[in-house]
């Protein structure tokens, strides 16, 4: 998704605030303390998205998948017919972690903190929606299959049977 | 190719063009009978078909509104897609695994075998094997099956050597790579099977056989078919005689038509072909057409299913080559010992990383769902299918609340497991667990069923008309000149992978009706 872009350092540097695993920047724009990348934001507030982000990664997470691929699995949130439900969830959210004394669902600290309220909520329409779009929009992403080891298609390349199909070696 | 006028009333029509239909059209084409064959779907060969699971999806399954009813998981998990199918010409023999299996002797007369299973409505068929055998050796010819006649078997992939030392560590003696309709060696049309794995997705190479690029050319080579594509069978049409006279249907921009015929045989798979019969009623046959003993929809069957994914501690890439690489027969015996009646065959199996986040366990999350996923790679996995008790109240209805793209009511499919179903299942859960256990793994994941593919029993056959729906020949008990040609036939469902029995039915059937045509019956 080219939403989810490069960013220089320097660009950083204007960043505004830290949130969780990801910076919000003043501009309109999402990106990783490192730099490595950064995403757009035109309908939802930058918080919103940093926390649908987080929400991501407490929902599935994979260690050795980094914060970009989460971000792209969020990106059609921000949408004009998105905007007002995610909103409106997001600050649910927000109210469940203010009710357990925590400033918003960002600021917890531990992931099983967090997973406890997502626990909470876990049948509301809005935690089923966003966690029901990240089956197809996390794990179909062909940039992250091969951090699972899977190797997509074969056909191009003649298949198996010159390619290890019978490899096993501890059998 | 042929074309045949609307007006045409000597022609025989089926609906769907997949292991029945589609063989169906092609046999009775080869004899020289002029055939029309609805297709709901577009025409996908190798060439379209793609090695994505979310995208071929998208390509070739029957998506339209179907709603469920009961207690089995899928009600919750898929409520829009119980059963996974495809709309396309060739229908789910494009998207099956290729497991070719016979009948074992006791299945066609279950009710004999297993007794008076409480809350069941078993049934003996009115055929048998020895009746049938001849059949299923044509039928293993047209599929090209392996481990029949002269052919070899596939060779064994990652996942199947796991499966095998498994089986072999529990003792299980009859454990190979399976009677798989795809090819194991090279043949003039097609080539042997390249390992490629997606098996599900359509094969590329026409390896794995299917009646899209098998049968149905073949049959309009002899100018005797025609395949009118994106038709949807609307309704079948009688006279004040009974007997059925033409198949109203919509073409691609929704327009309908009346195509007359002859000969109706409807072979739509076991939802959509109890649903047309249902949606046929008329004031000669209030309850739906060939429905006078109120069978149409019922006793739908689903096989028992499951799956068992296992990680161990090293990699098994389960996925490279042949999705369904191997069996293990021995627990498909019946042997009520095992708190069930009934048995159960073990294949292996393996799914791509999209379809395994969807399936493994549907609706879970956390880290014991992520931490799963994240041993993709040395995952080893097989799926459980094993005979289902038929229950009149599992069936096909119509939602009259709920109307298709034409207006029509769409079907809702209720199921409820039977409590021989949920022995069967746990019991082959174990076993499952049991073989990789042997081989080392460090988790397993007893995964619940999948939207159905192999579906069932919706029109069964019986020697008596007011215990099913067609006879011996998959002929109406009600209207003589109408057929089913498609798994929703079956009496009962028996262990084994549906499609050869469903071809070899239709090879038969084919026979039956020109034979019955030349002598003027029908």
């Amino acid at each position: 998704m080219e939403e989810v872009r490069k960013l220089s350092r320097r660009d950083l540097l204007r960043q505004s605030v830290a949130l969780g695993t990801v910076f919000v920047m003043g501009t309109g724009f999402i990106a990783a303390p490192n730099a490595a990348w950064a995403v757009e934001v035109k309908h939802l507030k930058p918080q919103t998205m940093a926390t649908l982000i987080q929400m991501a990664r407490d929902i599935y997470p994979h260690d050795h998948v980094g914060d970009e691929y989460y971000a792209k699995a969020v990106k059609g949130y921000d949408s004009a017919d998105a905007m007002a439900g995610v909103e409106a969830g997001v600050e649910a959210l927000d109210a469940v972690a203010a009710g357990r004394g925590y400033g918003n669902y960002l600021s917890i600290g531990w992931e099983r903190d967090r997973v406890d309220i997502l626990r909470s909520m876990e049948q509301s329409p809005f935690f089923q929606q966003i966690r029901g779009g990240l089956i197809v929009g996390l794990y179909n992403q062909e940039a992250v299959w091969p951090m699972f080891g899977y190797e997509g298609e074969s056909f191009s390349k003649g298949g198996y049977i010159n390619r290890g199909f019978n490899d096993i070696n501890w059998v | 190719m042929a074309k045949f006028d609307m007006n045409d009333d000597n022609v025989v029509v089926i609906i769907g063009t997949g292991a029945g239909g589609g063989v169906l059209a092609n046999e009775l084409a080869q004899k020289g009978v002029k055939v029309v064959a609805f297709e709901a779907g577009g025409r996908h060969l190798p060439e379209d078909y793609v090695n994505d699971e979310w995208g071929s999806f998208a390509q070739i399954s029957w998506l339209d509104t179907r709603t469920t009813s009961g207690n089995f998981r899928l009600a919750k998990d898929f409520s829009g897609l119980p059963s996974w199918i495809v709309k396309a010409v060739g229908g789910s023999t494009i998207h099956w695994a290729g497991a070719s299996l016979r009948f074992q002797e006791h299945e066609w007369k279950a009710r004999t075998t297993y007794g008076d299973v409480q809350g069941a409505s078993l049934l003996d068929w009115p055929i048998d094997g020895e009746e049938l055998a001849p059949y299923y050796s044509k039928a293993e010819e047209k599929l090209r099956v392996t481990r029949t006649g002269d052919r070899e078997g596939l060779p064994g992939n990652n996942n199947y050597k796991v499966f095998e030392a498994g089986a072999k560590k529990l003792g299980y003696k009859d454990v190979h790579t399976g009677r798989m309709a795809i090819n194991s060696r090279d043949y003039d049309d097609y080539a042997a099977c390249q390992q490629t794995g997606f098996c599900f997705q359509g094969c590329k190479w026409g390896a794995k056989w299917s009646s899209a690029y098998h049968d149905i050319p073949l049959g309009e080579a002899t100018g005797n078919l025609e395949v009118r594509e994106n038709a949807q069978a609307l309704k079948i049409e009688h006279d004040d005689t009974g007997k059925v006279t033409g198949v109203l249907y919509a073409d691609k921009d929704g327009n309908q038509h009346l195509q007359k015929a002859r000969i109706v045989c409807v072979a739509g798979n076991s939802v959509e072909s109890p649903r047309l019969l249902l949606n046929s009623a008329s004031n000669m046959f209030p309850d739906g057409l060939a429905n006078s003993s109120g069978q149409v929809g019922r006793n739908y069957m689903r096989h028992m299913t499951g799956s068992v994914y296992a990680v161990f501690d090293q990699p098994v890439r389960m996925w490279r080559g042949t999705t369904m690489a191997g069996i293990i027969t021995d627990e498909s015996r019946h042997d009520p010992s095992r708190g069930f009646v009934g048995g159960y065959e073990m294949e292996t199996l393996s799914i791509g990383l999209p379809f395994m986040a969807a399936f493994l366990d549907p609706g879970s999350w956390g880290r014991e769902f992520a931490t799963a996923l994240d041993s993709y790679e040395n995952m080893a996995g097989m799926w459980l299918v094993g005979e289902d008790m038929p229950q009149e109240t599992n069936r096909i209805t119509l939602n009259h609340d709920i109307k298709d793209q034409h207006g029509l009511p769409t079907p809702n499919v209720h199921f409820d497991d039977h409590p021989n179903d949920v022995a069967m299942r746990n019991h082959a859960y174990q076993q499952g667990m049991a073989i990789y256990d042997a081989m080392g793994a460090t988790r397993a994941f007893p995964t619940p069923p999948y939207p159905s593919t192999h579906n069932m029993g919706t029109n069964r056959m019986s020697e008596k008309p007011r215990d099913g729906v067609v006879n011996r020949w998959g002929q109406s008990h009600d209207v003589k000149n109408l057929f089913v040609s498609d798994g929703s036939q079956f009496t009962t469902g028996a262990a084994e992978n549906p499609t050869l029995t469903i071809v070899a039915l239709a090879i038969r059937q084919a026979d039956r009706i020109a034979s019955e045509m030349s002598k003027g019956n029908i």
